[in-house]
């Protein structure tokens, strides 16, 4: 078996480039999302009319997706990578941007147009235990969406679900179609719910840590999946993840995040290489190698990990920074082009002053 | 003598209506003064049940065969009733999920105080002064003994439930997944603390993980569990480099490294059920180098190496030689 990582694919090469023909343009476009949340005031505060407080969990991002590309958004808890995720389905309903999916803005797509499009985007949840209900048999999980969204007849249903099936590498269908999920493994129920994620074939899938319930001796089968249905069926793959290693390996781009924004992007090997960000840089020395002869010294973070109510001023990596300069307090750095002369020469971008 | 060893241990399960579940069957483990040992495997190969069978906090319905060995003593031999006087003060635990073991409503330090009452280590301003220590110890200041676990991030609540498993001043500490649920930078920490405590109380830990680059980092040696049954133990650089079980090898394959450049594998199918006898090799119908005997007859887990133990039939042909799991191979 042999998992195909382009490294600068074509196709995300051209997601880059200007674009005037909506032909053009990546599958989905993200440009300054700003998702807040509201704290709660409490029955005392909402009495006295207190100023309904935020959180900015998502603080401008920016991103694209093209065809047959998958991009990974890597990040610690709380960074607000499941937001972006969730945001960008239009779940959620952001304070600020634009997003736009193959070239049509959907920033404010009324809620009737918004079901037309949730056919052509879907989400894999990470645990397969809680994503399929235990009611139900495999072929009534299926075939609800399609249903829902009024396609075909019941056996053009059935037909489509088998089909589902079998993309998601559970052949024979006919042998899963009246399980429960309690009668599958872990593997299989992952499976089963990316195939009830493709019955409706959508062109994008959000996929938040698909992988990460899962046994060690089963991820890589999910995660080849998603590999071959984007080289195959050119799904636009946004994945959610906290492993740099999955990230790094089934990837073709990465995005990593901290307290709310893209603090560095570019190639996934390139990122992986030769990270800019310090704060990249940190998160890679601590993954700990797989071989007992390797070591690597994790440069430890000093501080607490980020907290959304308390964003810093400045760079908001500044108070925990192994690099800190004296401008960082002040200066809110943007992603910038990371000087190199190879294939990415403007593909990999990081917000640090020191780029 | 080792300090801790485990010998032909086995559980079983009550599931009611007469079936049974044979979590453990027949696990060999030695643990010597001062070592970091790993116990790695999937969800349900039995290696939580281990550790709970060594600490006697197995549920009702679960019966336990077998010897646990604490400097030679039987601990298990009466069962609660000799194990409890081991429990805490020579053999600690620390839980899996920080949150779940620690209680909500009372200040960290009366919960390190509690143990030491308890187990008459310690009472009043002693026990107080010696909690304020231990949280000192784990990287805490001393001044969270009068918060709550809400009040802290999931790395300092981990750090709490080393310092409550620390409270009685055990020699053996064992840790169920201590790293799995926090973010790498907090894991890092953690798994510096387990160093540090180790190396500087003489402690001796046995980690159970799902995690092999964890145990790669942190251990001296590891056993590998496969549906109840060690497939392999030895040293870990052994583990990894010269694996005599497939499964390890696999397993290995199986976990991405970050500047690796081999393909990730995957193992095709799933664990057997332990509710029923497994006739051959319980890793065999999910092997990629079965043979003949696999399916019918239970490999012994036998010396391969020195202090290298593997339960494959493919040690007895004199010419197979396993490639390693570094080498990237492939299956």
């Amino acid at each position: 078996m042999s998992l195909e990582r382009p490294i600068a694919g074509s196709r995300a090469a051209a997601a880059d480039l200007p674009a005037d023909r909506p032909a053009d343009r990546p599958l989905l476009e993200a440009h300054d999302l700003v998702v807040d949340y509201p704290i709660r005031r409490g029955l005392v505060g909402a009495m006295r009319r207190e100023p309904q407080q935020h959180v900015r969990a998502v603080d401008g991002v920016s991103l694209t997706v093209a065809k047959g590309e998958m991009l990974a958004l890597v990040g610690e808890s709380g960074c607000g990578k499941t937001t972006t995720a969730r945001a960008v389905l239009r779940m959620l309903e952001p304070a600020a941007g634009t997003l736009r999916f193959g070239g049509e803005d959907i920033t404010h797509l009324p809620a009737k147009a918004l079901r037309q499009l949730r056919r052509r985007m879907q989400l894999i949840y990470q645990d397969p235990y809680e994503s399929l209900d235990p009611r139900f048999r495999v072929h009534a999980t299926m075939e609800e969406p399609l249903a829902i969204h009024g396609v075909g007849d019941r056996a053009e249903r059935r037909q489509r679900t088998r089909d589902a099936l079998e993309r998601a590498g559970l052949a024979p269908p006919d042998l899963y179609l009246d399980r429960y999920p309690h009668e599958l493994s872990g593997g299989q129920r992952q499976r089963v719910a990316i195939a009830a994620g493709l019955v409706l074939e959508p062109e994008l899938l959000v996929a938040d840590e698909p992988a990460s319930m899962l046994d060690v001796s089963v991820r890589a089968g999910v995660l080849a999946l998603l590999t071959r249905l984007r080289q195959e069926a050119d799904l636009g793959i946004l994945m959610i993840t906290h492993d740099f290693s999955t990230a790094a390996h089934f990837a073709d781009r990465i995005a990593v995040m901290y307290l709310g924004r893209i603090v560095e992007e570019g190639p996934a090997r390139t990122v992986v290489n030769a990270p800019a960000h310090p704060y990249t840089r940190a998160l890679l020395s601590a993954v700990p190698p797989r071989n007992p002869r390797e070591r690597r010294i994790p440069e430890i973070l000093k501080g607490e990990p980020p907290d959304p109510t308390a964003i810093p001023r400045g760079c908001r990596f500044h108070p925990r920074c192994p690099l800190v300069q004296e401008q960082c307090p002040t200066i809110d750095p943007a992603l910038r082009p990371v000087p190199s002369s190879g294939p990415d020469a403007g593909r990999h971008r990081a917000a640090c002053v020191l780029v | 003598m080792s300090l801790l060893e485990v010998r032909d241990l086995h559980v079983w399960f009550e599931l009611g209506h007469g079936r049974e579940l044979h979590a453990v069957q027949g696990v060999d483990l030695t643990l010597d003064q001062g070592e970091r040992v790993g116990l790695v495997g999937e969800s349900g190969c039995g290696k939580t049940t281990t550790i709970l069978a060594v600490m006697g906090l197995l549920p009702p319905n679960a019966s336990v065969a077998g010897e646990v060995l604490f400097d030679g003593e039987n601990i298990l031999r009466r069962g609660e009733e000799t194990v409890a006087a081991y429990r805490w003060k020579d053999l600690a635990m620390v839980f899996q999920g920080a949150m779940n073991a620690l209680n909500p409503v009372k200040t960290v330090g009366w919960q390190l105080r509690e143990p030491m009452q308890l187990h008459g280590v310690a009472s009043g301003a002693r026990a107080d002064a010696r909690a304020r220590e231990l949280l000192g110890l784990v990287g805490l200041p001393a001044s969270a003994a009068d918060r709550y676990p809400h009040e802290f991030s999931g790395g300092m609540r981990q750090r709490a439930t080393i310092a409550m498993a620390l409270a009685c001043d055990p020699k053996v500490l064992l840790a169920d997944e201590p790293t799995t649920a926090l973010d790498v930078m907090v894991q890092a920490q953690i798994l510096q603390l387990l160093v540090e405590l180790t190396e500087r109380l003489g402690l001796t830990l046995l980690l159970v993980t799902h995690d092999l680059p964890v145990v790669a980092q942190l251990c001296q040696r590891a056993a590998v569990m496969y549906a109840g049954t060690l497939a392999e133990a030895g040293p870990i650089d052994q583990l990894y480099h010269q694996p005599r079980h497939p499964y390890t090898r696999l397993l290995f394959a199986a976990t991405p490294d970050i500047y690796g450049e081999d393909d990730v594998q995957w193992i095709r199918g799933a664990p057997p059920r332990l509710d029923r006898p497994i006739p051959g090799c319980p890793f065999q119908p999910r092997c990629d180098r079965a043979f003949a005997p696999c399916p019918t007859e239970r490999p012994p887990l036998r010396v391969v190496g020195p202090a290298h133990r593997a339960a494959c039939h493919l040690n007895d042909l004199d010419s197979e030689v396993q490639p390693s799991a570094g080498a990237g191979s492939r299956a």
